[in-house]
C-alpha cells in the first residue's frame, strides 16, 4: 500500500467539523463549541506537517477527531483511502496500531502505577503480540530507540522516578512501538524545561526520518516547527486559514492573522507568551456564535467592509503550493 | 518494601498488626483443631459432650486472682484398673464381678462442688449389677450415697437423690461436705480433707462388662469457663474468630470491589448507565439498612450466608459510589487513558487496569477500616437474637449470656470474654487502618 509514489496521500480531512454540545442542566441544548469548523487538508506519506495557532483555536480537538476520540459531526477523516467513521471493528484494531499519539503533559499521559516495561507492553499485549519474548525485545528496541539507556536502568522504573524530558521519551517511545506510520504529537514540548525541548524535539526529527513517519506536530510556538515541518498550517478559531511550505511562509507571509502571529515570535527576546497574548490584538471570537464572514476580520486591519464581515472568504492558491483563505487574495 | 519501611514509623500499627496476627493465629488454632463439622455438633450441647462440664462456671484461671479458691471439676473412670489413683479390692468368683474400688481426693476449697454424679454402663442378660457407694469424710463419718440396681445407662445425681438428702439432713452436696455440727445453720461450715469414695460393684451373670465414671462439677471449668447449657465457652470464642474475620473479610471486600468496579463502570460509560447507577444508589441510601436485614433475619434465613448476601447487596450502592465516582471523573480525564484508547485498549481492560488501580491506595485504608465493622455487624445481629443458629460466635455467646441474666448474675466472664474479642478486633484493624491511612494519602499526616 503504501510503496507507490513517495508523496502518496495518508490522510484526507475534507470538511471536517467538530461541534461540542453545551448542555443544559445535563440534558437539553443550548448550542455548540464549533472547535473544528471546516476544516481540509492532506497528509502524504513521509511528511510532517505543523499546526499552530493560539490557545482554544480547536488544534487538540482536530486531532483527537483523527485519533478516533471524538466523533466528527460533518466532513470525512479518510486514512490509506478507507473513511475512520465507518470503521468495522476489526478495522478499528487496525488503526490503533497506525496511529501514535504524543500528549502534551508526559506526567498525565502514562499511567503513574505502571512500570515503564508495563507501559510500554500494553499497546503490544492490546494489539495481539502474544509472545513475551518478543514483547520484551521490542520494549528493549524502543528504549533503545528513544536513548533511555541503559535501558535496564529505566525498565523497571516507575513514571515518578523520571525527569519530564524522560517520561517524553516514554510517551513517544509507545507512540512508535506498534511500528505506527503517522504520529500526533499535541505540543510535545510546551511542558517541558527549555533545557531539554531542543533534544525531544530533535528525536522526533530522528525518528520521523529513520521511519519514514507521517507526523503531524502542534504547537503555538512557531520558532520550534523549523525542525521537522515541511508545511506549516495556520489554525484559527476552528479553521485552517494559511497552509503552506514552512519556508515559504515564514519568509513570505499572506493571512493578516500569520504575520500577526510571525511578528510576536520574531521579536527578539521577548517572552514568547507574554508577546503572543498583545500580537495580534484582541480577543479570537466566540466559538459558540462565531463572527459572520472571515472569523478573524474583528481583528483584522486590513479588512474590507462589507465584504470580510459579510462572506466567508474562500481558499486561494497564491502560487507555490501557498493556499491562503483571505479576501486580500482574490 | 518502603511500604514496610513507612508502616514502622507507627509504633500502633505494629501493635494492631500484632493483634490481627494473634486472632488469625487463633482462628486457624480453631480450624485446625476443632473441624467445623465438630464445632456445630459440639455447641449443640449434647448430653453425651457435656455431661462432664458443671453449667455455668467460670474459668479455672479465676482462682488465680482468689484467696478462696473455686473447686475444679475433675472426672475419673473408677473402673479403669490401670488408673493407680483407684485401689481396687477383686472379690469376683466364677466369673462373677464382685469388686471394690477405693478413690481418694483432697477438698481443700471453701464453696462446695455443684453437684458430683456416678455413670455406670453396663452389659446384662436378665440380672441387673448391683452397685453400692460410700463416702467417708475426714471427721469419720461414713455415708451411704446409694445401693441399688444398676440400669444399663445408669446415672446417679448426688444432688437429686431424696434417700442421700434424708440420711444427710440438707442438700446432698452439702450434708456430705460440711461438718454435722453445722448443718442446720444458715451457713453450714465446710470441712476440709481427704474423702474417700468406695464403690461396690456386683455382677450376677457370667460375661457381665461394668464401668463406673466419678464426675464432680466444680465451681469453674475450662480455660473459658461454660454455659447454660454446659457448653464449654472457648469452643465459640475460638470459632468467633474465624468466623467473624471471614464474614467481616468477605463482607469488606467484596462490598468494596463491587462499589469500586459499579462506580467506575458507571463513571467510563457515563450516560445512562451513569445516571442508573447514580439513582439506584440514592433509593439504596435512603433504604434503612438494619431493619432491612432484621426483617430478612426474621422472615427468610438466619443463615450466615443469606446474612452475608443481604449486607454486600444493600452496602454496595452507598454513598462511597459517589465519593469513588469523583475520584473516577478525574481519572477518565487523564490523558494516560486517552492514550490508552488509541492504542485500542477495551472497555473493560480501562477500567479493571487503568481506573480501578489508580484509586486502589486510596481504597485500602477504608477496606481495612471497615473490616471490623462487618465482624461487629455479624455480633450484632447475634446479639439481637439473628445468628446463625448453628454456628457458635462471639456475638452468640453475648446473646446467650444476655438472655440467661449473666449481668444479673454477676457472671461477667460470660459476657467479657467475647466483648474483649470484639473489641481487640476493632482497635488492632483500626490502628492498621490509620496508619495505613496515613501512608496512602499523605495529605492527612499533616493534620
Ligand atoms: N470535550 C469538550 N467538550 C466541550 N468543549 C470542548 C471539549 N474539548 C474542547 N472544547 C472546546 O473546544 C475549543 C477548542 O479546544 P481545543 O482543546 O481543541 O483547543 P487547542 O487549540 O488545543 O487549545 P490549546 O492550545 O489551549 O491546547 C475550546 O473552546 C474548548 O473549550
Ligand atoms: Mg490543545
Amino acid at each position: 500500500m503504501e510503496n507507490k509514489t513517495e508523496k502518496d496521500v495518508v490522510l484526507s480531512v475534507k470538511d471536517l467539523r467538530v461541534w461540542f454540545e453545551l448542555k443544559k442542566f445535563g440534558f437539553g441544548s443550548s448550542g455548540f463549541v464549533r472547535a473544528v469548523d471546516g476544516v481540509n487538508f492532506d497528509l502524504h506519506n513521509r511528511e510532517s506537517i505543523a499546526i499552530v495557532g493560539e490557545s482554544g483555536c480547536g488544534k487538540t480537538s482536530l486531532m483527537k477527531t483523527i485519533l478516533g476520540l471524538y466523533k466528527p459531526r460533518e466532513g470525512s477523516i479518510t486514512y490509506l483511502n478507507k473513511n475512520i467513521s465507518k470503521f468495522q471493528k476489526s478495522d478499528l484494531k487496525w488503526y490503533s496500531s497506525q496511529v501514535g499519539y504524543v500528549q502534551q503533559d508526559p506526567f498525565d499521559a502514562i499511567a503513574p502505577f505502571m512500570s515503564i516495561r508495563k507501559i510500554l507492553e500494553e499497546p503490544l499485549i492490546i494489539n495481539g503480540v502474544k509472545n513475551k519474548k518478543e514483547r520484551e525485545d521490542r520494549i528493549r528496541n524502543v528504549l533503545d530507540e528513544v536513548r533511555l539507556t541503559p535501558v535496564d536502568d529505566f525498565i523497571e522504573k516507575y513514571p515518578h522516578m523520571l525527569s519530564g524530558g524522560q517520561q517524553q521519551r516514554v510517551v513517544i517511545a509507545r507512540a512508535i512501538i506498534l511500528q505506527q506510520h503517522l504520529l500526533v504529537a499535541d505540543e510535545p514540548v510546551s511542558m517541558l524545561d527549555a533545557s531539554v525541548r531542543v533534544e525531544v524535539l530533535r528525536l522526533l526529527e530522528k525518528l520521523q526520518e529513520k521511519y519514514g513517519l507521517a507526523v503531524i506536530y502542534i504547537t503555538h510556538d512557531l520558532s520550534t516547527v523549523r525542525y521537522f515541518s515541511e508545511r506549516i498550517f495556520v489554525m484559527y478559531a476552528g479553521r485552517l486559514v494559511e497552509k503552506a511550505p514552512v519556508d515559504d511562509l515564514l519568509a513570505n507571509p499572506k493571512h493578516p492573522y500569520t504575520i500577526a502571529l510571525l511578528t510576536a515570535t520574531s521579536e527578539p527576546d521577548a517572552a514568547n507568551a507574554k508577546v503572543y497574548k498583545e500580537i495580534p490584538p484582541g480577543e479570537p471570537p466566540s466559538l459558540v456564535h462565531p463572527p459572520p464572514g472571515c472569523r478573524y476580520h474583528e481583528r483584522c486591519s486590513k479588512k474590507i467592509e462589507g465584504l470580510c464581515d459579510v462572506k466567508e472568504p474562500s481558499e486561494f492558491d497564491v502560487g507555490n503550493n501557498h493556499l491562503v483563505s483571505c479576501w486580500l487574495y482574490k | 518494601m518502603n511500604l514496610f519501611k513507612q508502616f514502622k514509623q507507627y509504633p500502633t500499627a505494629i501493635i494492631g498488626l500484632i493483634l490481627i496476627a494473634i486472632i488469625i493465629f487463633i482462628a486457624l488454632y480453631a480450624i485446625i483443631t476443632i473441624p467445623y463439622e465438630e464445632a456445630v455438633r459440639l455447641w449443640r450441647g449434647n448430653e453425651e459432650d457435656t455431661y462432664r462440664n458443671p453449667q455455668k462456671v467460670p474459668p479455672v484461671w479465676v482462682n488465680l486472682f482468689r484467696k478462696d479458691k473455686f473447686p475444679e471439676s475433675f472426672s475419673i473412670y473408677l473402673t479403669d484398673e490401670e488408673n493407680k489413683e483407684v485401689v481396687v479390692e477383686d472379690n469376683s468368683e466364677d466369673g462373677l464381678i464382685n469388686k471394690t474400688y477405693t478413690y481418694k481426693f483432697d477438698y481443700n476449697y471453701s464453696t462446695y462442688l455443684q453437684e458430683i454424679i456416678l455413670y455406670g454402663r453396663n452389659s446384662f442378660q436378665e440380672k441387673q449389677p448391683f452397685i453400692e457407694a460410700f463416702i467417708i469424710t475426714p471427721d469419720g463419718r461414713n455415708i451411704r450415697v446409694v445401693n441399688g440396681g444398676m440400669s444399663p445407662k445408669y446415672v446417679f445425681r448426688f444432688s437429686q437423690d431424696s434417700k442421700l438428702k434424708r440420711r444427710v439432713k440438707s442438700d446432698a452436696i452439702k450434708g456430705i461436705f460440711s461438718t454435722p455440727e453445722s448443718i442446720k445453720n444458715e451457713s453450714p461450715e465446710l470441712l476440709k480433707g481427704e474423702y474417700t469414695l468406695v464403690t461396690k460393684v456386683r455382677s450376677f451373670e457370667e460375661n457381665t462388662k461394668i464401668s463406673v465414671e466419678l464426675v464432680a462439677h466444680g465451681r469453674v471449668f475450662g480455660v473459658a469457663g461454660t454455659d447454660h447449657l454446659r457448653r464449654d465457652i472457648s469452643i465459640a470464642l475460638l470459632w468467633g474468630a474465624p468466623i467473624g474475620l471471614t464474614f467481616g473479610l468477605i463482607a469488606a471486600l467484596g462490598i468494596s470491589i463491587l462499589t469500586m468496579t459499579i462506580s467506575a463502570t458507571g463513571t467510563w460509560f457515563g450516560g445512562f448507565v451513569d445516571l442508573l447507577i447514580q439513582r439506584i444508589t440514592e433509593v439504596n441510601m435512603m433504604l434503612p439498612f438494619l431493619p432491612i436485614l432484621i426483617m430478612v433475619g426474621t422472615f427468610y434465613s438466619k443463615s450466615i450466608l443469606a446474612i452475608l448476601g443481604v449486607t454486600i447487596m444493600l452496602s454496595i450502592f452507598s454513598s462511597s459510589i459517589k465519593t469513588y465516582r469523583a475520584t473516577f471523573v478525574q481519572i477518565k480525564q487523564s490523558t494516560y487513558i486517552e492514550a490508552a484508547k488509541v492504542y485500542g485498549a477495551s472497555n473493560r481492560r480501562i477500567i479493571f487496569r487503568y481506573m480501578l488501580p489508580k484509586i486502589i491506595p486510596m481504597l485500602i485504608p477504608g477496606l481495612v477500616l471497615s473490616i471490623p465493622s462487618y465482624v461487629f455487624l455479624e455480633a450484632s445481629l447475634a446479639v439481637l437474637g439473628l445468628g446463625d443458629p448453628r454456628l457458635p460466635t462471639w456475638g452468640k455467646l453475648i446473646n446467650d449470656a444476655h438472655t440467661n441474666g449473666a449481668l444479673w448474675n454477676a457472671e461477667y466472664y460470660w459476657i467479657l470474654e467475647p466483648a474483649l474479642l470484639l473489641i481487640i478486633t476493632g482497635f488492632a484493624f483500626a490502628m492498621v487502618g490509620f496508619a495505613l491511612d496515613k501512608i496512602f494519602n499523605p495529605r492527612l499526616r499533616e493534620q
